[in-house]
C-alpha cells in the first residue's frame, strides 16, 4: 500500500499557467496526499485505533462484572498470565496444527491445480472461474454444510468410509480428526483463491523457456519443476504470507463446525479452540475484556514473528527479492 | 424458550449479532435512548429481541389489530449470544431492543444491572402473579425492582417411547412406567436392562448425558451457587453425585451421545436413536417437528425424582429502549394470564402464572404429541412440587462447562475423573 504514496502525480498540473504558480505547486504536492487519505483515514478510525485501544485494555483489569475495574491498570500483568494459561496454550497448539494441516495441501494443491489451468483446454475462463466459486459463498453456509457430511452417524464421508469398512469416525470428538474436519473445509474454501494466484504468475513465465526445455526433451513435470517453480517463488512466498495469517485467525469455521452448546468451547476438550476463538469466549463470553484483549494482542504479536521468520527464511533462499 | 437451543440458522444470526454488539460497543454511545413523546397514536415499531420461536406470532397480529399505530418486529439471535448482546447493549448505553428476553438460567447476570431496566411493580404489575421463586430472580436485591416479567416454565416430565418400550418387555402405560422409574437410580437400571432387551439394538435410552444431568441437578436444593451467590461446583455433594450418575450411565452404554439441540439431535429423533428424553414442557417443539420415521409414538411419564425446573424465561423493558412506554404495556399483556394460558394449550409452552396451574383448561389439558398424555397435569403437579433452587451469574455456563465433560466421556476420550477434573477447570476458568 505505502507503494502507492509516490505513483499518483498528476501530470496535469505540469502545465499550470505561471500566475498560479504557487496555487499549483500546493496542489501538487498535496493532492497526492489526499488521493490516499481516504483509506489511511478509515484505516486508522477502524485498523489502527482500535488496535491501539485494544492494546491499552490488554494492560488494565476490566472485567464487565466487576465495576469499577475499566481502566484499573496492571501492566503486563495478563500476558504473564497467558504464559501459564492452559487454555491459551492449547488454543495456540490447536491454531498451529489446524493451519500447518490446512495451508500446506492447500498451497499445494493451488499450485497443481494453477498448472493444469494453465493448459489449453476447452471452457478455459468457465473452470478459472470456477475455482473461484468456493472461496465467493460464505463462511457459515459453507461450514454448516460441511458439519452434515462430517455427521456422526448420517455423515456422507462416514457413509462413504462405511463402503470400505471403515468404522463410523467422530470426527468432533478427536484431536487430529476435528482438525483434519477443519482444514478440509479451509482448504475447499481457498485453493481456487489460490490457484488464481498461482495462475497469473504463471501466465507471466516468458514462453520460450518452456519452448527451450521442450527442445531439450524436458518431460512436463520436469518443466514444471524447473522452469514453472523457480519463476513463481515470489508469488509463492506472497501467498505463503497471506494464508499464513488466515490461518492464525482462524474463527468461523471451528466455532461453526462445534456441536456445543457454547460454540466458542471449540469442542468437548477444547479441542479445536482456536485463539481467536478462545479471544471471543474470553471477551465476550466471559466478559474478562482486558484478559480477552490480551490474547488478541498475543495473537497479533505471533502473527508478526511468524510472518517475520517467514520473510528471513524466504531472504535466505537464492534468486528471491522479497 | 427452549434452554438452550442453537441452532445453525439462528447461531448465524448471533454472529451477526454479536458483530453489530462489537460495533455497538467500540463505537460511542450515543446516550441513553430518546424517550418518545406519549401521543397514544403515534405510528410506531416495537422491536422484541428473544433467542428462540416463543410461539408469539399469532399474539402480535392480535395486538396490532387491537392497536393499528403499532407493528411489532421479532429477532432471534441464539441463546448465548443474546444474553451477551444484552449485557454489551446494557453496558454502552444503547442497542437494546424494545423487548428483551432473558432465560432463568441467566438472568441472576442480570440483577446487577436492574436499574437499567423499566421497574414492572412500577406500572401496574402484581407480583402475586408469579410464585417468589419466578420473581425473586428477575428481581433487585432489596427486591424493590422487578425487572422481568415471567412467560414459561420448565415443568419436568420423562418423554418416552411406548413402542419401543413395548418391544424391549418394559410397562408402557404411563402410571406403571412412572412408579418403575421413581428416581435417578432405578433410570439408569432401567436402561441397562432396556439395553439388554431391546430387539433394536441402534436404540439407545436416552439423549445425551449433558441434557440428562441438566434434569437431574435441576431436582438438587443446591445447585451451582448456594444462596449468598456464591459457586460451589466443588463444594456442593450434589453436582459430583449428578454427574457420577450420569457417567456411569454412559460408560453402561445408555447415551446416543447427540449433542442436544444440533441437526444431528433432530435425526436421533427422527431415527429413533433414543428411548427416553427429560423433556421440559418447552421442548415440546421439537417432538411436534421431528416425527419418528417408523411410526412410533412419545407418551410422557412423571420425571424421575419429581419436580425440578430446567429452563423457563422473562420479558424485560430495557431503559434504553425507545419507546419504552409502549414496550412496558406490550410485555404485561404477552405474559398476561389469557396470552400464557393459550401458549400453553396451543404451543406447549407451561406457564409460571400460578394461579393458571388450577385453572380447568390448563390442569385438564391433554396433549395428542404425548398420545394424549395429561401435560396440563404432569406439568402442573411438577410445578408445585418445585423448590427452588438458588441461581448464579455463570449457572448456565457452568452447566454448559459440565455437559461438555460429560460429551467428552461419550466420545470414549477420557474417563469419570478425567472428564470432572477438565470441568473443574473449566468452571475455574468462568467464575475466576
Amino acid at each position: 500500500m505505502a507503494a502507492s504514496v509516490s505513483a499518483g502525480r498528476p501530470a496535469r498540473a505540469a502545465r499550470a499557467p505561471v500566475a498560479a504558480h504557487r496555487r499549483h505547486r500546493l496542489d501538487r504536492t498535496l493532492s497526492p496526499y489526499l488521493y490516499i487519505a481516504p483509506f489511511f483515514l478509515v484505516f486508522a478510525g477502524f485498523g489502527l485505533f482500535p488496535m491501539l485501544y485494544t492494546g491499552y485494555v490488554s494492560m488494565t483489569n476490566w472485567r464487565v462484572d466487576v465495576p469499577g475495574s475499566q481502566g484499573q491498570w496492571v501492566g503486563l500483568e495478563n500476558y504473564r498470565k497467558l504464559l501459564d494459561d492452559p487454555f491459551f496454550l492449547n488454543a495456540l497448539k490447536n491454531t498451529v496444527g489446524i493451519g500447518v494441516l490446512s495451508t500446506v495441501p492447500q498451497l499445494l494443491l493451488a499450485l497443481v491445480l494453477a498448472h493444469l489451468l494453465n493448459y489449453r483446454m476447452r471452457g478455459r475462463t468457465l473452470f478459472r472461474l470456477g475455482v473461484l466459486l468456493p472461496n465467493v459463498t460464505s463462511v457459515a453456509a459453507v461450514t454448516l454444510i460441511f458439519v452434515q457430511l462430517f455427521g456422526r452417524d448420517y455423515g456422507l464421508i462416514n457413509w462413504t468410509l462405511g463402503l470400505f469398512g471403515v468404522e463410523h469416525i467422530d470426527w468432533q470428538a478427536g484431536t487430529l480428526s476435528s482438525w483434519t474436519a477443519i482444514s478440509a473445509i479451509v482448504t475447499w474454501r481457498w485453493t481456487g483463491y489460490n490457484a488464481l494466484i498461482f495462475l497469473a504468475a504463471m501466465q507471466a513465465v516468458p514462453f520460450e523457456l518452456y519452448e527451450a526445455a521442450a527442445i531439450d526433451g524436458a518431460s512436463r513435470w520436469r518443466q514444471f519443476r524447473s522452469i514453472t517453480v523457480p519463476m513463481l517463488r515470489p508469488t509463492i512466498l506472497f501467498s505463503v504470507i497471506v494464508s499464513t495469517i488466515g490461518a492464525l485467525q482462524l474463527f468461523g469455521e471451528p466455532m461453526l463446525f462445534g456441536q456445543q452448546q457454547d460454540p466458542t468451547t471449540g469442542g468437548s476438550q477444547h479441542q479445536f479452540q482456536t485463539l481467536a476463538l478462545y479471544s471471543y469466549n474470553q471477551f465476550w463470553g466471559r466478559f474478562k475484556y482486558g484478559y480477552g484483549a490480551a490474547v488478541s494482542w498475543a495473537m497479533f504479536l505471533l502473527i508478526v514473528v511468524i510472518v517475520g521468520a517467514n520473510l528471513i527464511a524466504a531472504r535466505r533462499m537464492k534468486g528471491l527479492d522479497a | 424458550m427452549p434452554t438452550f437451543r442453537t441452532g445453525p440458522r439462528t447461531r448465524l444470526l448471533g454472529a451477526a449479532a454479536a458483530l453489530t454488539a462489537l460495533l455497538a460497543v467500540t463505537g460511542c454511545s450515543s446516550g441513553g435512548g430518546s424517550q418518545a413523546q406519549d401521543d397514544p397514536n403515534e405510528k410506531i415499531t416495537l422491536t422484541v429481541n428473544l433467542f428462540s420461536d416463543f410461539g408469539y406470532a399469532d399474539l402480535y397480529k392480535q395486538y396490532e389489530q387491537q392497536h393499528p399505530n403499532i407493528t411489532i418486529k421479532e429477532n432471534r439471535a441464539d441463546m448465548g449470544a443474546h444474553h451477551q448482546n444484552l449485557q454489551a447493549h446494557l453496558l454502552a448505553g444503547s442497542g437494546t431492543a424494545d423487548v428483551e428476553a432473558i432465560e432463568i438460567g441467566q438472568v441472576a447476570g442480570f440483577q446487577a444491572q436492574a436499574p437499567k431496566f423499566v421497574n414492572f411493580l412500577e406500572n401496574g404489575v402484581d407480583a402475586g402473579q408469579w410464585v417468589p421463586s419466578k420473581t425473586a430472580p428477575a428481581s433487585s436485591a432489596d427486591g424493590k425492582v422487578l425487572f422481568g416479567l415471567g412467560t414459561d416454565m420448565g415443568g419436568m416430565a420423562l418423554c418416552y417411547r411406548s413402542d419401543l418400550f413395548k418391544a424391549a418387555g418394559l410397562p408402557t402405560d404411563r402410571d406403571q412406567v412412572s412408579a418403575l422409574l421413581s428416581d435417578w437410580k432405578a433410570y439408569a437400571a432401567t436402561g441397562k436392562k432396556f439395553l439388554a432387551d431391546s430387539p433394536n439394538k441402534d436404540v439407545r435410552w436416552f439423549d445425551s448425558g449433558g441434557n440428562l444431568f441438566s434434569a437431574v441437578i435441576a431436582q438438587a436444593p443446591t445447585g451451582f451457587y448456594d444462596a449468598a451467590g456464591k459457586p460451589v461446583v466443588t463444594e456442593n455433594p450434589a453436582v459430583r453425585q449428578a454427574f457420577d450418575l450420569v457417567a456411569g450411565a454412559i460408560k453402561d452404554g445408555e447415551s446416543a451421545g447427540i449433542q442436544a439441540f444440533t441437526p444431528a439431535w433432530d435425526t436421533g429423533f427422527q431415527k429413533s436413536q433414543f428411548a427416553t428424553v427429560a423433556c421440559p414442557a418447552w421442548m415440546s417443539y421439537e417432538f411436534k417437528a421431528n416425527p419418528p420415521t417408523d411410526g412410533g409414538t412419545w407418551d410422557m411419564a412423571r420425571i424421575p425424582g419429581g419436580g425440578g425446573n430446567w429452563g423457563g424465561s422473562y420479558l424485560s423493558v430495557p431503559k434504553s429502549g425507545k419507546h419504552t412506554k409502549a414496550a412496558t404495556e406490550l410485555a404485561k399483556w404477552l405474559t398476561a394470564p389469557e396470552q400464557e394460558a393459550k401458549l400453553f394449550t396451543e404451543k406447549g409452552y407451561f406457564p409460571s402464572d400460578q394461579a393458571l396451574w388450577s385453572q380447568p383448561d390448563i390442569a385438564n389439558h391433554t396433549d395428542p404429541l404425548f398420545n394424549n398424555a395429561p401435560t396440563g397435569k404432569i406439568f402442573s403437579q411438577s410445578a408445585k412440587d418445585l423448590k427452588p433452587q438458588p441461581l448464579g451469574a455463570h449457572g448456565a455456563e457452568i452447566g454448559t462447562a459440565l455437559g461438555n465433560a460429560l460429551t467428552s466421556i461419550e466420545q470414549g476420550k477420557t474417563d469419570a475423573d478425567g472428564a470432572w477434573k477438565k470441568a473443574l477447570a473449566d468452571v475455574a476458568n468462568i467464575v475466576g
